[in-house]
């Protein structure tokens, strides 16, 4: 009887702090832990007694990558428990901000943190010794959404302009201009970022996912939409918890998510291609197919391309709005607390981010409950290491290790949002 | 400072945060390989694979101190850098998890999880200031990157970095914003804030919200009287001082004086 344990007690190039167990007996993969040792901080618990307006700033501060997708949650839960639906130029304004994290943090994952693994560099910096063009065509790209974030928000991490009813301030439409000569060449550079991610190696794969993600009339889904499944499910964010459930597990610190059924499930640039395929502007569709991508996709290592093609996407939406851009009347609508609950999910980069607030008749915060992506993902995560790795059992430990670390960063894992879920248990080396 | 023949070996250690502060290193993306070109980036697991070795010219750290562990581990990654920098208003403060500083602990652990048996949390979040000797601390949440090139520049010079000390209200003066408070009734921490925003709250049509915390010198209950004109009510008050630098000590001060 052989026994071997694969460890990375710190992993690399994702967003907080986690570290990688699987255990291997008899020549099978008996165990993969994803265990996640990040200090919880107590979001749902300190924004109690908090009033609705510090809900998008405080909720922000969960996640440095992802702060519009916080707020965007934060805001639209608010919103449907007030009974408030925003007029067009707010909502293309939330859009358009949303466009420039999409692009800022994809482009982060691909070109900084998850190219590398592809390429066979510890880390990007490596990656651009040996390829410095490469490296200043992503950064360019990530600079393209933040300057959005920036202009939008007025800054690239924690913007300071989004609040319930809309925003402090609205942009003139001269302002918006220059972003469009910005976001013309990030199109650029998406397209050939599609070509070039497209030409990777990638290990076969395809365990036979459940996708969740929303998905709109018309629109591939931001910031609205009905909770959809490649097997069936349709709902409104306000029947959230019918359908999912979270659990605490020893092993790491976050809460797993399940269907009540017990299925696992999978949120994220997959989940929303594949269920969205057809939602997507004509240019995107066109470089996806072109890459070798169908009208879904199931292979997670192909995650990258499909990050690129949404990258593509949210720049030549951005470009839409802008063109389309009127002054709104006034930068918010008039807000009245009233007594109730809301519910809402929004599409953060990493998948579907929901948020469920109950607030008093003078708009304080009750009770909240959020659910991050990486939460959502955890259970899948685990079980593509326990699959995949049985074919990889004949590499050596290095190689093996590399392997496994790049299976998780498919999924962009965001540890700092799952956190406050997370089951502690800190065993730093 | 620095031997010849040698870049500085930069390294960038986390604890309780939001990724936020790092992040804005790689936001740096007109001068990030500069920067790489400059210094040695020997250990930055977010961005790059790699195991902690040997000692460190310059160490940048993010996040606050929540749980034992994290209480010894900066007590070694001290032990290791030479300069040590802290960045954001978690490492300088406590952040916002700081609030659990004013409230049961384990009624906030009972609020998230379900078993609450297997946390292992501080009942504070607490400052690196607080654990270990801090060479220099760079304000805000999150910090301002162009702040942070200037105290990586400084750094490799071996002079201070210049990061002026005065009040956003001096920022809001000198970009030409018409004062909310004045002009508008609408509340505002500008003149307790330490600056290195560049008044962008007021720039935008709100008040300053304080999160680059308090500056030196600060007249709180003045303000707290000029707030109350305004029609904050006591509460709104509290909570306005207790936010993301609510561990800083004249806001904690001045929250807490609104008790009760």
């Amino acid at each position: 009887m052989s026994r071997r344990t694969i460890s990375v007690n710190y992993l690399a190039r994702v967003e907080g702090e986690g570290a990688l167990r699987l255990t291997i007996k008899d020549g099978a993969v008996r165990n993969a832990e994803l265990r996640i040792f990040e200090p919880p901080r107590f979001f749902e618990a300190l924004l109690r007694g908090r009033s609705y307006t510090e809900a998008p700033d405080i909720t922000a501060r969960i996640c440095g990558i992802c702060p519009v997708a916080y707020q965007m949650s934060a805001v639209h839960a608010i919103e449907a428990a007030f009974g408030l639906q925003l007029d067009r130029p707010l909502r293309d304004l939330r859009r358009l901000l949303y466009c420039g994290e999409w692009i800022e943090s994809h482009a982060l994952h691909i070109y900084l943190l998850h190219a590398p693994d592809f390429l066979g560099y510890a880390g990007a910096v490596d990656m651009g010794r040996d390829h410095p063009a490469l490296l200043r065509r992503g950064l360019a790209l990530k600079k393209a959404g933040n300057t959005v974030m920036a202009q939008l928000g007025g800054r690239e991490v924690h913007p300071i302009n989004v609040r319930v009813g809309g925003f402090y301030r609205a942009p003139r439409r001269r302002e918006l201009a220059p972003l469009a000569e910005t976001l013309k060449r990030a199109r650029e550079d998406a397209l050939d970022t599609v070509r070039w991610v497209a030409g990777f190696d990638f290990p076969e794969c395809d365990r036979g996912y459940q996708f969740v993600a929303l998905r709109h009339p018309d629109e591939y889904p931001m910031n609205e939409g009905r909770i959809v499944s490649n097997r069936g499910l349709d709902i409104a964010a306000g029947d959230y918890n019918h359908h999912f459930v979270e659990s605490q597990v020893r092993h790491s610190t976050a809460l797993h998510s399940h269907l009540r059924s017990q299925e696992a499930y999978l949120v994220g640039p997959l989940a929303r291609y594949s269920l969205n395929h057809d939602r997507l502007a004509p240019l995107a569709r066109e470089a996806a197919a072109e890459a070798g991508l169908g009208t879904t996709c199931h292979n997670p290592f192909h995650s990258i391309i499909v990050r690129s093609v949404e990258v593509l996407h949210a720049c030549d939406e951005a470009l839409r709005l802008i063109a389309n851009y009127q002054e709104p009347a006034a930068p918010a609508q008039t807000i009245e607390p009233i007594a109730g609950e809301g519910c809402a999910c929004t599409e953060a980069p990493r998948g579907l981010l929901f948020h469920r607030y109950r607030l008093d008749d003078q708009g304080i915060i009750q009770d909240v409950q959020i659910v991050p992506p990486t939460a959502q993902n955890q259970p899948s995560i685990e079980a593509d290491l326990k699959v995949l790795a049985n074919d990889w059992l004949d590499l050596p430990d290095t190689a093996l290790r590399a392997r496994c670390e790049q299976t998780v960063r498919n999924y962009d894992p965001c540890i700092s949002c799952a956190t406050h879920f997370l089951n502690l248990e800190v065993r730093h080396e | 400072m620095n031997r010849p023949g040698r870049k500085p070996r930069l390294a960038v250690w986390k604890f309780a945060s939001c990724d936020g502060c790092q992040l804005s290193f790689l936001d740096c993306e007109d001068e990030l390989l500069d920067i790489a070109g400059a210094v040695d980036i020997a250990y930055f697991p977010e961005a790059m694979r790699g195991p902690i070795r040997g000692t460190y010219d310059v160490s940048l750290v993010e996040g606050s101190i929540t749980t034992a562990g994290d209480a010894k581990r900066i007590q070694r990654v001290r032990q290791r850098s030479r300069t040590l920098v802290t960045i954001g208003a978690c490492a300088t403060a406590g952040g916002i998890q700081a609030l659990r500083n004013f409230a049961d602990i384990d009624a906030f652990v009972n609020v998230v999880y379900a078993s609450p048996e297997y946390i292992a949390t501080l009942a504070t979040s607490t400052a690196i200031a607080d654990h270990v000797p801090v060479d220099f601390e760079l304000r805000g949440c999150p910090i301002n990157k162009v702040q942070l090139v200037e105290v990586i520049s400084a750094f490799l010079c071996g002079r201070r970095p210049v990061t002026p000390a005065h009040s956003v209200c001096i920022e809001c003066k000198l970009r030409g914003t018409v004062c909310v408070m004045v002009a508008h009734g609408t509340p505002c921490l500008g003149p307790v804030t330490h600056a290195g925003c560049g008044a962008l709250c007021p720039g935008y049509n709100r008040g300053c919200y304080g999160c680059y915390g308090p500056k030196e010198n600060t007249n709180l209950p003045a303000l707290s009287g000029q707030l109350a004109t305004l029609g904050m009510t006591r509460p709104e008050r509290l909570r306005f001082y207790r936010s993301f630098n609510a561990g800083a000590a004249p806001f904690q001060e001045e929250s807490q004086r609104h008790e009760s």
